[in-house]
């Protein structure tokens, strides 16, 4: 597995071809972690992190950045807002931010601001870069180099901002072979509350590429909601990562939701850096055709008395593969940890394929940490009840998919984006199969 | 409760005494020359003389793999012996003619070779540093036709054998141990069960480890014929050393056809001291491959002894219907380390894996399972079980958990569950209040815990793995 030197090469021209106002206040950080990439390189499949995922369809090709935001109309925005026009959004188009599809309300002690308007004005975007490791993730590194825009939310200290927050990211660039890189930050502080939910879409087939970062800090007792819905379309490389830091019990509530791109990996991580701070990570994925879908997740009990549960639910159709490895690391100072983490696949045909490595690193003694994995296909005893109910066998079939789906959906605390997905896990099971990915 | 257990567990490694016995080693070092000279004390033919060039080559080629979870100084191939052996032994006719110091070497293991023949029913090969002392019930197994004995005298006696099945498993070229141990293994125990023949007894090995500074290599090729079954036992101890002595073994089992293979291992070897000084670097491949239809292939180990454990027994599971299985405990107090686990390679259709690991950390031990559950695309209605527990006594050990799971057909029903937590507090309550000391509750705990392993042991090594179990977890908790 040689990578030609070209792609890193092109990230770097690219990199230097940056306007100095772009660069902005962040030209150091941009520096640094350009350099990281070009000594990392893209992954192979020899680092243990990427095992089962090949980046060599994105290695091999050179993708580039949009200079602007696609002209869109707010028409071609409506199906992707979860049926609630009237929640604070801030819209991106290939990766900048377009002001006129996007409405923020304002909120006392919230503050919501798009990073590029942020760092062009020479300013410094306190925690930027400091919470996603760009030292020793390619993929983190490169994004932070090439950052382009996307939220800085800020909520102080005990505010609740009951509405969630919604950001999309749409991809509508008008050739192919482009690229967005998109970068959130979200700073809870103590005892706050918000809702944060991250959308990407693709309104075209061409190939393209997303890298995104969002980087989570919650302060004592904050708690966050935040849920990732990647839709991309068929052609889409989508490789994002979330990195969370929380202090003293402070919640941080995830899903991530997975159902388009030709290539997609996520990767959700968090520090549980203070004591009775607690997490909760689920997500689903469903793909069929040739799609592959990979999810890392990493929770990592540095203090005691924290507490995380996990639940990755997948379903595969056709020729696709799903990859999940989901790794709990317990510090020897992290007693009383509580963990349990579970990973279902179900696979609905012979070609479909699954590897899920669900991990655990240990170095406390007085912790109680479980993981479970299973993989396999519909019960024929529950398919065989339901036809003596009645049901034919694609009823059943499509129903029993639908509740192994509906098991996890069901935890998404946010109504609207619950049902959405549950509709959409509907709209795609057709006749105890499931269809092909619709952008 | 801490003091009492303390004691316990400082108490001396029991087989860590060395036996004077005249060797007959060769020098330092390894190059073609040492691998020529391991075949000719041997008087191999030339056949296998070329198969150990071949692996020498081989392995010259390969570089040391470090991606197990262990952490171990560099070792230096050079600097070791790869041959030595008792001096007097000889092609023996019978056991009366071993070396009297050895059997009581083997008496103070409480493995009487000549007491086994009338009492346990166990036929026994012994293999002493590099070659074998003596195997029992040599003639009575021979009357049904079943081989059993040392490798070497196999490749004398039965070449034809040794050339169809040598390597078929665990090839020459396999990992860098493996290529290893294919260019210097000594000896071993080679069993083959003809068709139809149940083994009438329990077969056994037992390894020791005398000599200073020599690696130990030994070989292991266990063939069941269609429609037989042997149940094989292996046990291992060595002397206390301060310089750390590589065991780089390969066990290979065949089955054909409706046969099934069970083995068991209780591994001892010197751990090395409280600070980590010494002990065994445990390296061993060990695979078996279910090659006919219904065979079965179970492996249980309890490991509690070497500085590092390093092994993944594992099931290829070809045949139809076949059956893997592994259970396993695998204990680390002090400094020990294991990395260990299984691999169930799923090919055959209806094909089934069963894996049980328990693995109990204490002291600063650092305890892993690794274990690959693969399901290829044409084995449809393969079926895995998984289930690894972990025990953490202490706050100063670690428990690690790798499974990779594989799986290419939809037809395949997959489990896996794992889970970690230390001796509950209100158990020991429990029993404390029912008028055990805590040392006591402790030890009941700990062999509840690993109960669905000892209780696939056979009876002979239930009971010393029970007290072995004990042994290494002393002076643990505190």
């Amino acid at each position: 597995m040689t990578q030609p030197e070209t792609a890193v090469d092109h990230y770097v021209g690219m990199f230097e071809s940056l306007d100095h106002a772009e660069a902005g206040g962040a030209g150091e950080l941009r520096r640094r972690a350009m350099d990281r990439f070009a000594g990392l390189g893209f992954p192979t499949m020899k680092n243990e992190d990427w095992h089962y995922t090949s980046v060599a369809p994105i290695a091999t090709r050179s993708f580039n950045r949009t200079g602007s935001p696609t002209s869109l109309s707010a028409g071609e925005l409506d199906q992707y807002l979860f049926d609630s026009p009237d929640w604070t959004r801030l819209v991106f188009v290939d990766g900048w931010l377009a002001p006129e599809l996007s409405s923020v309300h304002d909120h006392p002690g919230v503050q919501i601001s798009d990073l590029s308007s942020m760092l062009r004005e020479g300013g410094k975007v306190p925690q930027l870069g400091t919470i996603a490791d760009h030292e020793t993730v390619a993929f983190t590194a490169l994004n932070t180099a090439l950052m382009q825009d996307g939220a800085v939310i800020t909520v102080a200290g005990n505010v609740e901002v009951a509405q969630p927050i919604h950001l999309v990211f749409l991809s509508a660039h008008p050739v192919p072979q482009a690229a967005s890189f998109p970068r959130n930050l979200v700073v809870l502080e103590k005892g706050a509350r918000a809702t944060v939910i991250e959308s990407y879409v693709g309104l075209r087939d061409e190939s393209y590429l997303t890298v995104s970062v969002t980087e989570i800090a919650l302060g004592e007792g904050a708690r966050l909601e935040h849920i990732k819905v990647q839709n991309e379309s068929a052609g889409a490389f989508h490789v994002a990562t979330i990195q969370a830091r929380q202090e003293r019990d402070s919640d941080l509530h995830s899903f991530s939701y997975a159902s388009g791109a030709e290539l997609s990996r996520t990767n959700v991580n968090t520090l549980l850096d203070g004591s009775g701070s607690s997490c909760t990570m689920n997500g689903m994925y469903m793909v069929s055709g040739s799609q592959h879908v990979d999810h890392q997740t990493s929770i990592e009990h540095a203090q005691p008395n924290t507490t995380s549960r996990e639940i990755y639910k997948g379903i595969l159709d056709g020729h696709s593969h799903g990859v999940f490895n989901g790794k709990v690391y317990v510090r020897p100072e992290a007693q009383k940890t509580d963990g349990k983490q579970s990973n279902n696949n179900l696979l609905l045909s012979d070609h479909a394929r699954v590897d899920t490595k669900p991990q655990l690193e240990i170095f406390a003694d007085d912790v109680k940490c479980t993981h479970g994995a299973t993989v396999g296909r519909l019960d024929e005893v529950a398919l065989f009840y339901m036809k003596s109910r009645g049901l034919d066998a694609e009823q059943a079939r499509t129903l029993l998919i639908y509740a192994f789906a509906a098991d996890v959906l069901e935890e998404i605390t946010v109504k609207p984006v619950k049902d959405a997905l549950e509709a959409a896990v509907f709209a795609r099971v057709r006749g105890g199969k499931l269809e092909m990915a619709s952008d | 409760m801490s003091t009492a257990i303390e004691s316990l567990v400082n108490r001396e490694y029991q087989y860590g005494f060395v036996t004077e016995v005249e060797a007959d080693t060769i020098p330092r070092g390894l190059n073609e020359d040492v691998v020529r000279a391991i075949a000719a004390k041997k008087d191999e033919p030339e056949w296998m003389v070329e198969w150990r060039l071949k692996a020498y080559r081989r392995w010259l080629t390969m570089t040391e793999p470090h991606w197990p979870n262990v952490t171990y100084g560099p070792i230096d191939y050079q600097d070791m012996i790869y041959y030595s052996a008792p001096k007097s032994v000889k092609p023996l006719a019978s056991l009366d003619e071993v070396d009297p110091e050895l059997l009581r070497t083997y008496e103070k293991l409480g493995i009487s070779l000549t007491e086994q023949k009338f009492l346990a029913g166990v036929a026994v090969d012994a293999i002493f540093d590099s070659v074998s002392v003596g195997t029992t019930f040599k003639e009575e197994l021979g009357k049904q036709g079943i081989i059993f004995c040392s490798f070497g005298e196999a490749i004398q006696s039965h070449p034809d054998l040794v050339q169809k099945y040598l390597g078929t498993v665990v090839p020459h070229s396999d990992n860098f141990f493996a290529a290893l141990n294919a260019a210097v293994f000594s000896d071993g125990s080679f069993c083959y069960v003809p068709k139809g023949v149940k083994c009438p007894m329990e077969l056994s090995t037992y390894f020791r480890i005398n000599a200073a500074d020599t690696g130990q290599f030994e070989r292991t090729l266990i063939v069941a014929e269609e429609g037989s079954s042997v149940s094989y036992l292996e046990g291992c101890t060595a002397p206390k050393r301060s310089g750390n002595q590589l065991h780089a073994a390969v066990v290979e089992l065949v089955a054909l056809d409706n046969a099934s293979i069970k083995y068991s291992t209780v591994q001892n070897w010197y751990a090395g001291d409280a600070e980590g000084v010494g002990g065994i670097y445990n390296f061993v491949t060990k695979r078996g491959k279910c090659v006919g239809v219904n065979s079965k292939i179970s492996w249980t180990q309890v490991e509690t002894g070497s500085a590092i454990t390093w092994k993944y027994p594992s099931v290829i599971l070809q045949g139809d219907n076949s059956t893997g299985e592994f259970y396993s405990v695998a204990v680390v107090n002090n400094r020990q380390q294991a990395d260990t686990g299984t691999k169930m390679i799923h090919i055959g259709k209806n094909t089934k894996s069963t894996i049980i690991s328990k693995g109990i950390s204490a002291g600063r031990g650092n305890n892993s399972y690794r274990g690959q559950v693969k399901v290829m695309p044409r084995a449809t209605g393969a079926r895995n079980y998984t289930q690894c527990d972990s025990m953490l006594i202490g706050n100063e050990c670690g428990a690690h958990t790798f499974p990779y799971i594989e799986v290419q057909n939809d037809s395949a029903m997959v489990e896996h569950e794992a889970s970690t937590s230390k001796i509950g507090e209100d158990q020991i309550f429990y029993c404390k209040q029912r008028g055990l000391n805590a040392e006591h509750a402790i030890s009941i705990i700990v062999s509840g815990f690993c109960k669905e392993v000892f209780q696939n042991l056979p009876m002979e090594f239930a009971v010393e793995a029970q007290q072995l179990l004990g042994i290494s977890l002393e002076g643990s908790v505190g």
